[in-house]
């Protein structure tokens, strides 16, 4: 059965409470400041936000359900989702299919989470029962551990350099340069990244995100909806997600976007020629990488040919993580997981802070999270384009 | 090869002493049964029983089939490495203070090619990937199983490995306290010791009026020093606690009297006394002398204390009534052994308990053979000791009563209430 399209949903109003290192507040503050915002960005009252999507690790021990008290919120639509870097998607696909079938007409999509000094640290150990388990024990490296493996795996594999890897996190600072919130905002060269100190080989300083406080936010409703509060809004043309791709893989070199990226383009009715920016979900730049060939902007090993041959930055060719990325701006928890996304909805409805892209008019915003055990399990893409 | 250890320098007296740390302790319950099945020096995966699929990370159910029939079967650890990394950043205090630290991925052989992939542990020796390694299960100093993958060969060297070293507990460089040298085990013990590298081999003489030739031919041995302890006399175990106590790396409690008879054999308790106040008031003094100390030294660099060895019985799992009273003390010395391993494992000290079957000496002269070796103990202690595992049971009695126990305790006793074993 042909699965019905996003049409008639308008996603609008993409907040970014700004970043900080470290936060002595709870996710509670983070997320009521994003909600506060996305109401009075809409200009409609509270009660008038019927259904909310809500992702945080640093939540517990309450949940979506416990924030609405915590909030007042009284919601007839309510979802928690806890899938880290792939939040956003998987957030706009459930609000989309919510609105379509009127159990929500407003729905606010909301992630945050609060970077107390220790807040990184305890959240390892626990973060999942394999890591318990199976990876904390060996070395307590962290995601770098599990990411230095895929990388080292990959790097071999596909003959991936580090000086590739350099060229995309290199672009994405530029582009964070124009961004206003971006929690670095010093230019980054190709040789500071080589230089850098290795924290997990082959990974380098460079390749890892920071842990830092902040939460993203946005709107879905209907296009009518968002036409009748004069809100400027971008569309769905299409949307996917995917969970524990391929287990049978020994290492992660493929990522679940392939399993659906025909029907993916097929449902947009556009090419990746057609594509004028991306985000990927960039918590470690051999991801990027692998989103750029696993979405099918260049053939699987051909990656370190296709970073080379583009620029990334805002003014070249393929624009990605045009506000910098996590990788520049730095990663709020579960909103790393939104980042892209609300760049995208701000890139789409000319509401750029500083840094547009020129003529966008269709954006790819690609999601990756949850490292359970020794890979990133949910894996999810949209492409949304300019509203009408 | 790994570089070989070097005889380590004294110690600085005013250099601060590396506290302990533990590595992450923290299991989910399905995943002890690896714990399980390491502290006896085996590695076993979750196999499960429908559909044949080896599982890991552990898990409640089979990731194939769904089947809740998971059963831990032992492995071959045969596998590839695919990919490796060394850390140069933790999060755990452990790991912090022995930065860098080596890990990999490795994919376990399978005849359907599904293997799971296995992070572990690399010792020094094992190569780039890709390269053919095999997996072991050892016991970390949390007492928790870490799987480690090793060279598919012995290499020269293999135990100096420092990142392997963090999981054995090799007397090699290390001082022990042998609490008693005056029987053939003690001896054997001391002269197992002494084969295997320590640095230093204290051996306890109670009651020194009494001959002990033996004891004498140990003194020949460079490494060894004759010390006074009675394990029944609390000045005694203080006073060489006050002496050794911050050198003493390793214990191996030999200390035991053991004398036949139950309840009906004799018409006082003296004897069964006395059995209790070596079994196990004895341990209880050494562990109360020399425990503290251990822990405070438990990370004290590449010679750190390590060790306690408990020389039990396997009388102890179930009386023998024919030698009822022994038994009892044995049992009691188990129980105690078992919160001396909470607490020494709380800084990293592992407990290593021996349950032996019956060894060949005067006290079991109406025993019927097979009997022990006092030689074959002293190798299995010696054994435990590079291998990091926390129980042993020596010999085939011992290997027998212990798969009976395993299987129904209360047939166990009905069998040894009607002398069938």
């Amino acid at each position: 059965m042909k699965r019905k399209d996003y049409s008639g949903i308008a996603v609008a109003v993409p907040v970014t409470i700004p970043y900080v290192r470290y936060s002595t507040h709870e996710a509670h503050w983070w997320l009521a400041r994003v909600l506060r915002e996305l109401i009075q960005g809409a200009g409609i009252k509270k009660s008038d936000i019927d259904g909310l999507c809500v992702s945080s690790f640093s939540l517990v021990p309450d949940t979506a359900v416990g924030l609405m008290q915590h909030l007042g919120m009284s919601p007839r639509w309510l979802d928690h989702i806890p899938m880290g870097g792939a939040s956003g998607v998987v957030a706009m696909r459930r609000a989309a299919r919510a609105v379509q079938a009127g159990d929500a007409s407003i729905v606010a999509c909301i992630a945050g989470d609060t970077n107390h000094v220790a807040s990184f640290r305890l959240m390892l150990g626990g973060f999942s029962a394999f890591a318990r388990d199976a990876t904390f024990p060996y070395g307590a490296g962290g995601p770098n551990g599990s990411f230095a493996m895929i990388t080292d795996a990959y790097m071999r594999r596909y003959n991936v350099k580090r000086e590739d890897f350099a060229k995309l996190c290199v672009a994405q600072r530029d582009n964070a340069l124009k961004f206003p919130h971006a929690l670095f905002k010093k230019p980054l060269t190709i040789e500071e990244y080589m230089n850098a100190r290795p924290i997990a080989d082959p990974l380098h300083l460079f390749d890892c995100v920071m842990p830092c406080a902040g939460a993203e936010g946005y709107l879905v409703m209907s296009a009518e909806k968002a036409a009748e509060l004069g809100l400027k809004s971008a569309r769905i043309l299409s949307t996917i997600e995917r969970h524990n791709a391929m287990p049978d893989d020994p290492m992660q070199l493929t990522g679940g976007w392939v399993l659906d990226r025909d029907e993916f383009y097929g449902m947009a009715g556009v090419t990746t020629k057609d594509i004028d920016f991306i985000q990927t979900y960039d918590d470690y730049p051999v991801i990027a990488l692998m989103q750029m060939e696993d979405l099918g902007f260049c053939a699987k090993g051909e990656g370190s040919a296709f970073v080379q041959s583009n620029s990334f930055t805002l003014d070249g060719t393929l624009p990605a993580n045009t506000s910098g990325g996590q990788l520049s701006v730095g990663q709020a928890g579960a909103a790393g997981g939104y980042i892209g996304m609300v760049e995208t909805i701000r890139q789409l409805t000319g509401q750029a802070l500083g840094n547009p892209v020129p003529d966008a008019e269709i954006g790819l915003v690609s999601g990756f999270g949850m490292i359970n055990y020794d890979r990133g399990i949910c894996t999810g893409a949209a492409i949304l384009a300019k509203g009408d | 090869m790994a570089n070989p250890l070097n005889r380590p320098s004294r110690k600085n007296p005013i250099v601060k002493t590396r506290l302990p740390t533990l590595p992450p302790t923290t299991r989910g319950r399905f995943a002890l049964g690896l714990t399980a099945a390491a502290t006896e020096g085996r590695f076993e995966l979750q196999v499960c029983a429908d559909c044949g699929a080896v599982q890991y990370p552990p898990r409640e159910a089979c990731n194939q089939c769904l089947s809740v029939e998971l059963k831990w079967t032992p492995q071959s650890g045969a596998g590839e490495l695919i990919a490796t990394t060394v850390l140069h950043h933790s999060n755990d205090l452990f790991y912090r203070d022995r930065m860098p630290w080596r890990i990999g991925m490795v994919r376990l052989d399978a005849a359907n090619d599904k293997g799971p992939s296995v992070v572990a542990h690399l010792h020094g020796d094992v190569g780039e990937a890709p390269s053919r390694v095999r997996l072991t299960a050892r016991l970390d100093r949390s007492g928790q199983a870490v799987i480690y993958a090793l060279p598919e060969k012995e290499t020269p060297n293999m135990a100096d490995d420092p990142q392997y070293r963090e999981t054995t507990c090799d007397p090699k460089f290390r001082k022990v306290l042998v609490t008693d040298g005056k029987t053939a085990l003690g001896q054997a013990v001391v002269k197992a010791l002494a084969a295997a590298g320590a640095d230093l081999i204290w051996v306890g003489q109670a009651e020194p009026w009494k001959m002990s030739p033996g004891l004498d031919k140990l003194r020949e041995f460079p490494q060894v020093a004759i010390v006074p302890l009675d394990v029944t006399d609390a000045d005694s175990v203080n006073k060489l606690a006050a002496e050794i106590g911050g050198k003493v790396d390793i214990v191996v409690n030999t200390a035991e009297l053991h004398r036949s008879g139950g309840i009906g054999d004799r018409d006082n308790t003296d004897t069964a006394r006395r059995e209790m106040d070596v079994n196990y008031f004895g341990l209880l003094r050494l562990g109360q002398s020399f425990g503290g100390a251990m822990k405070f030294r438990a990370a004290d660099g590449q010679s750190s204390a390590v060790a306690w060895v408990n020389l039990l019985s396997i009388y102890a799992l179930s009386n023998f009534a024919p030698h009822g009273t022994y038994s009892a003390s044995k049992a009691a010395a188990l129980s105690l052994s078992q919160c001396l391993r909470t607490e020494l494992g709380a800084a990293g000290v592992r407990v290593i308990n021996v349950f032996p079957g019956p060894i060949d000496d005067e006290w079991n002269q109406l025993l019927p053979p097979p009997k022990l070796g006092a030689s074959v103990v002293a190798s299995a202690i010696v054994k435990a000791l590079k291998d990091g595992v926390e129980d042993v049971y020596p010999g085939d009695v011992a290997q027998e009563w212990l798969t009976k126990y395993r299987e129904n305790p209360k047939v166990l006793e009905l069998e040894l209430r009607g002398g069938g074993m």
